[in-house]
Order: structure tokens, then sequence, then C-alpha cells
């Protein structure tokens, strides 16, 4: 079974990364975007094949590792 | 007192912090202890992790390092009241682990700093800084590319409600919350900061602003 997690900053938390891109972006004459917050995709290829035990898996994996819950939201996608 | 220093895959201030250590009275040898160990060495005083760039930053700075088996031994260490000093990557390593609350995020300029800023000593009260007077300003080392200390408002207020902020910034270098550059833990024995004492411990370095810190911990703890 394949997973796709997607780690995101949580609202309100300052992304100069982000916004770096925003600035490149409206170099780029893109003036439209207002906003840009840069997160990361992480692909679990597991060998679970219970799909309710493989997200009860995963999001032990987010709280514990993949995600920094200070700061960061996750979502999880079974493929 | 006896000093262990952790080394994980990509630290390369392993070898400073043990010559720190190896300087305190009393101190014989600090012990050097790889993270895949799973405890560590008996009678051990203080934990020092150390700056660098742990398993190359992977996924989260000091994320993995923060899931190695020796840092297992060093929450249950810090538990039982021992004491840990995180420098740079160090820092990132203990609030990644949970021994202190917050995180560093990236330099809010998004650009790695690598020089010398002044910092203020914000508490004498621990036995890191107790040889420093409140308010005296060091110039110290800092080098790092996630050193913007963020928590939220009720974890920030709590720091500065129980004098927990150790060391702040006098011209914030990184965009740290409330210009943090180095906090405690609740009991005051678990210090994590940016930057770089270890590195000012001796004249030949060209200062020793960093040297009351090994000096404060090596009265705590010989008297302890």
């Amino acid at each position: 079974m394949k997973a796709r997690v997607f780690v995101t900053l949580k609202s309100g938390v300052l992304d100069p990364q982000g916004e770096a891109v925003r600035h490149a972006l409206g170099t780029l004459g893109f003036d439209g975007v207002e906003a840009v917050r840069q997160g990361k995709v992480i692909d679990l290829h597991l060998t679970e094949t219970d799909a309710e035990k493989a997200k009860r898996d995963i999001k032990k994996m987010c709280e514990k590792l993949l995600a920094n819950t200070v700061i960061e939201d996750y979502s999880v996608e079974l493929l | 007192m006896r000093a262990a220093v952790i080394q994980f895959p990509g630290s390369n201030c392993d070898r400073d912090l043990k010559v720190a250590f190896d300087a305190l009275a009393g101190n014989g040898r600090t012990e050097m202890v790889w993270h895949k160990e799973a405890s560590l060495p008996d009678g051990i005083d203080i934990v020092g992790i150390p700056g660098g760039f742990s398993f190359g930053d992977y996924l989260r700075c000091g994320a993995i390092a923060a899931k190695s088996p020796i840092m297992q031994a060093v929450v249950n260490f810090a538990e039982r009241g021992g004491y840990v000093l995180g420098i740079c990557n160090g820092f990132q390593v203990l609030t990644e682990s949970g021994l202190l609350p917050g995180v560093l995020m990236q330099n809010a300029g998004l650009r790695f700093i690598c020089k010398t800023v002044e910092l203020r000593v914000e508490t004498a009260e621990s036995a890191f800084t107790s040889a420093y007077s409140v308010g005296t300003t060091l110039a110290v080392p800092v080098a790092h590319h996630e050193g913007n200390y963020r928590a939220d408002e009720q974890t920030l207020s709590r720091l500065e409600g129980e004098d927990r902020v150790a060391f702040r910034y006098l011209d914030n270098p990184n965009g740290a919350a409330n210009d943090i550059a180095g906090i405690l833990s609740a009991n005051r024995r678990v210090l994590g900061m940016m930057p770089h004492p270890e590195r000012l411990n001796d004249p030949a370095l060209g200062g020793t602003d960093g040297k009351a810190l090994f000096t404060s911990l090596s009265e705590a703890l010989v008297a302890a």
C-alpha cells in the first residue's frame, strides 16, 4: 500500500521561504499571488494491507517524527 | 564532575565541547558517546549535545538525532534531574526531543549566519549562568541556518514569567521570538542555546566570554 503525507506549516507560523517564493513569482510578473506557503510531501510504501491499520500507524509516524506539531500540520492520503 | 558528549553523524563541535568540559575542575576525561548507544556511562553529571548538522539536517534539523537510541537515555537522565547542555544543533535536538519547548525555524533572513553576536545574560539563577551577572553583555559566535526560536504565546509568556530565558540577542540576527538566544527547562537543569560558548573558552580562541558558563557548571556540580 502507498500513502502520501502532506506536512504544512500551521496558519500563523511565519514562512520566510514561502515569502521569498512569493516575491520571486512577483518578479516574474505573477503579481496576483497574495501568499505562498511551502510544505513537504512524503511518500510511504507500506507492507500493511489493512487501510485502517495503515492510517493509524501513519498518524503515529506523523506525531512522532514526520511532523513537528508545534509548528506543522499534517494530512494523509492513501494512494 | 563527569561529563559526556554525544556524537551523531554530522556533529562537528563535539571535540570543542569535550575540550571545554575537560578543562573543568576534577573532570579528568570527558566520555564521548556514539548515538547508537542505548545508555550513558555510569556516574555522568552533565551531558553535552554538540553543534553540527546531525544526520545532514534531514527532515528537520535535530529531528532524526532526537529519535536516536542515546536520546532516550538522555531524556531519562534529564527527567531524573541530570544536567544537559545543548549548543546550536544540540539546542535543536533538545526541542525536537521534547526536553525544551518550542522549535528553531529557518532564520528570518533565509541566510546561514556565521558571525559574532552580542548577548545579554538574562538570569544568573542556573548552574550554567551563576558565574555571570544579569545584564552582562557577551560577544559569542553563532553559526546557524535555523536559529529562529518560535513558540506559542503561552509558552513564551511562561518562559518569561519563570525567568527561563538565559540569553537574549542585543541585535536579533535570526528573527527569534523575544530575541531569545537560549532557554532553560522548568527545573533549570537543561540549557539550550544557539550561540557557541565552547568557541570562546580560551584566550587562544580569541576570547573568553563563554568561559564563565563552564566555570558556573563546574562550581555547581562540584558543590552538588
